[in-house]
């Protein structure tokens, strides 16, 4: 076992350096006619939490099943810990498995469950016992065994199907939607706790989830993945800052996106026009791909990068008056819609972009109709182009 | 809640009344016969209504009756055991290989035995196994034998093929049933957790698909006990069961007392081995809730 650091950026920094437990290389799968998996590869580093994100349907679930060894594939490569899995069936592989349904044996009980897979440990039965003891310890449920499996809560079930894989030790932890039968809060709190098991075990989890808060929640790193294709790999905060495509932007949260006219290349970026926010350059940084299906180039940015100020204000960001055209009041968000003045300039259309603000003390919600000052920087703006 | 709940238990009542009457007329009030006459004195073509436990203690102290229930029993669960074991293999194959648009027309297929009487199918047996039968011809065409076999027909041997075949879509049903409801993300955990399929059949499979395999020998069990028609056909009449004991005792030596007594003691004896199978599929059942 490592010793588990509080740090995330240490835990992270540590893991970019590691060297590869599970290489895929140009993996194609077809289900008939449909073409599931169009060319993976994809690196994930040993102790890594990864995650594969995207909607119902994108592959993300067949790809974690071939990695486990329950689908064959066309061609490509797979490697764990560089060994060619090329003919290793699922049995052999050291890889377990959490499935979304959690696949307790109903006629085992909960020790028996956690059990299972060490038939052929040599250890001796007391032994045995011992390590079930304190797998179950690991997850929280220490004094459980006796119990018959049928009679738990989904989220103990939840706990028996990790500590049965993790039992086992395996090289890689596959989650399946693991979290995705659980109430709300029962699932931030399984969040916290699988990232908090995951530093103690140091086993690379790779997590399958449609739930964009629950992977940049609990990953070192997320693959985002669309019709069998990566979109995108990278840490949570690249992705959510600096999506490096409208499809990502759009599925990770909330983006605002105006039209954009490129002026000039410049040294440091790219200098564009956006009806609204005046000339702008956008940082090379913060420069991704528009999609196939998009007019031109565009910019984006975040809800939350932006806020609503008083008209005088000084500092190094951007200042654009607006109309509030919409309100929608959370509790602790208020969402603005806004109407930023000259934002139709281009060609009519009117864009209102949507501003999040925290609701602290002594902040009132603005009304339908009043004038307002948006602030924004041209850090927060990523160009499509 | 209280008044409703009466309301709709009597509603219940009504609806089940006009079957359940129909049941006690043709089934509670012949069995209540059956077990009058089993106490009553036998008068030589006539019952007389005094009363007696003289049929039982006859019954359970005759030695040919102790041999033909035994045979009875003996033949039924060797009946039970190889039904269920042809059984499990086609109703796996129904569950897990047959593509699940085709499941339907596979379960039609296994019902057409049933488009013809239970009389006839027992009777083709007798043809396929007789003297100048379909196998002993077949035989002699190709050469293989010169005189036709005699042990194929008239045996336990040939009641228990006969029989197998008859109740097979009975074991085929709840087995398949019991497969059908296993999450197949349990089998893919037996493989996942170390285990060869094989393996994940003995530790998965089939422990869930116990309550089917119980539930099948029973369905199985029960009937070929009382079986007649194959002992008398088949059989050649020559090894009787216990049906036949009791048909001879009702009619032909009309001995309704000592028939009903035979009559009330194997079904004693059904009812107590039912009660076992019954207790022994709780404990899978207990399981799968």
């Amino acid at each position: 076992m490592t010793t588990p650091s509080s740090s995330t950026a240490a835990h992270r920094a540590r893991t970019a350096a590691a060297r590869p437990m599970i290489e895929i290389k140009g993996v194609h799968k077809h289900y008939g006619d449909y073409h599931a998996l169009r060319g993976i590869d994809l690196t994930i580093r040993a102790g890594e939490f990864f995650s594969l994100l995207g909607p119902s349907g994108c592959g993300k679930t067949t790809l974690l099943r071939t990695i486990a060894g329950f689908e064959d594939f066309a061609d490509g490569v797979v490697l764990i810990d560089g060994q060619d899995m090329d003919g290793v069936a699922a049995n052999s592989r050291p890889t377990n498995m959490v499935f979304q349904s959690y696949a307790i044996f109903p006629h085992l009980s909960v020790a028996e469950n956690v059990g299972f897979g060490l038939r052929r440990d040599p250890r001796s039965k007391a032994e045995k016992a011992a390590a079930i003891e304190e797998a179950l310890e690991m997850v929280g449920l220490k004094g459980y065994g006796k119990r018959a499996a049928h009679a738990l809560s989904g989220g103990q079930r939840q706990r028996v199907a990790l500590a049965r894989a993790l039992i086992l030790k395996p090289k890689v932890l596959l989650l399946d939607e693991p979290l995705s039968a659980l109430d709300r809060k029962m699932r931030e709190q399984m969040q916290v706790e699988l990232i908090k098991l995951q530093r103690q075990v140091g086993i690379t989890f790779v997590l399958v989830t449609h739930d964009q808060e629950e992977a940049l929640v609990m990953s070192d790193r997320i693959a985002v993945m669309f019709e069998g294709q990566i979109a995108q790999m990278d840490g949570p905060e690249a992705l959510y800052a600096r999506p490096t495509s409208r499809r990502v932007a759009n599925f990770i949260g909330v983006m605002n996106f105006l039209p954009a006219r490129i002026l000039a290349e410049t040294a440091s970026g790219v200098e564009v026009e956006v009806p609204g926010l005046g000339r702008v350059e956008i940082p090379a940084a913060n420069i991704s791909q528009k999609d196939a299906g998009d007019e031109g180039p565009s910019v984006g940015f975040r809800p939350e990068a932006v806020s609503l100020v008083s008209a005088s204000q000084p500092g190094q960001s951007r200042v654009t008056p607006g109309v509030i055209d919409e309100v929608v009041y959370y509790g602790d968000m208020t969402y603005y819609d806004v109407r930023l003045d000259g934002s139709a300039s281009f060609d009519g259309k009117a864009r209102p972009v949507r501003i999040a603000m925290r609701n602290v003390f002594g902040r009132d919600v603005q009304d339908v109709g009043t004038r307002a000052n948006v602030s924004w920087s041209p850090g927060s703006l990523v160009l499509f182009r | 809640m209280a008044t409703g709940n009466r309301s709709q238990s009597a509603q219940g009542l009504t609806l089940i009344a006009p079957p359940l009457s129909y049941a006690l007329l043709v089934m509670a009030a012949p069995l209540l016969t059956i077990l009058a006459y089993s106490f009553l004195k036998d008068g030589y073509l006539t019952v007389i209504r005094e009363f007696t436990l003289e049929n039982y203690r006859a019954v359970w102290s005759d030695p040919i009756v102790r041999t033909i229930m035994l045979r009875s029993l003996s033949v039924a669960a060797l009946v039970t055991l190889v039904t269920v074991v042809l059984a499990f293999p086609v109703a796996y194959f129904l569950s897990f290989v047959v593509a699940p648009g085709r499941k339907a027309m596979w379960l039609f297929l296994i019902t057409i035995p049933f488009w013809t009487s239970y009389l006839i199918r027992v009777f083709l047996w007798k043809v396929i196994l007789g003297y100048n039968g379909v196998v002993n011809s077949g035989l002699k065409t190709l050469g293989v034998i010169e005189q036709p076999l005699g042990f194929l027909l008239y045996n336990v041997n040939s009641m228990v093929i006969t029989l197998a075949h008859a109740y097979a879509p009975f074991a085929i049903l709840p087995i398949f049933i019991a497969l059908e409801k296993i999450d197949r993300s349990l089998l893919e955990a037996g493989r996942d957790l170390g285990e060869s399929r094989a393996m994940t059949f003995w530790r998965v499979t089939l422990p869930l698909a116990m309550p089917g395999v119980v539930a099948a020998a029973l369905i199985v069990f029960i009937p070929t006990i009382g079986d007649y028609v194959t002992p008398a056909l088949i059989g050649g009449g020559k090894i009787p069961m216990i049906a036949n004991m009791i048909q001879s005792q009702m009619l032909d030596l009309d001995n309704r007392p000592l028939g009903s007594a035979l009559a009330v003691t194997a079904m004693l004896i059904v009812a107590v081995l039912s009660l076992i199978f019954v207790a022994l599929n709780r404990r899978f059942l207990k399981v799968r809730q």
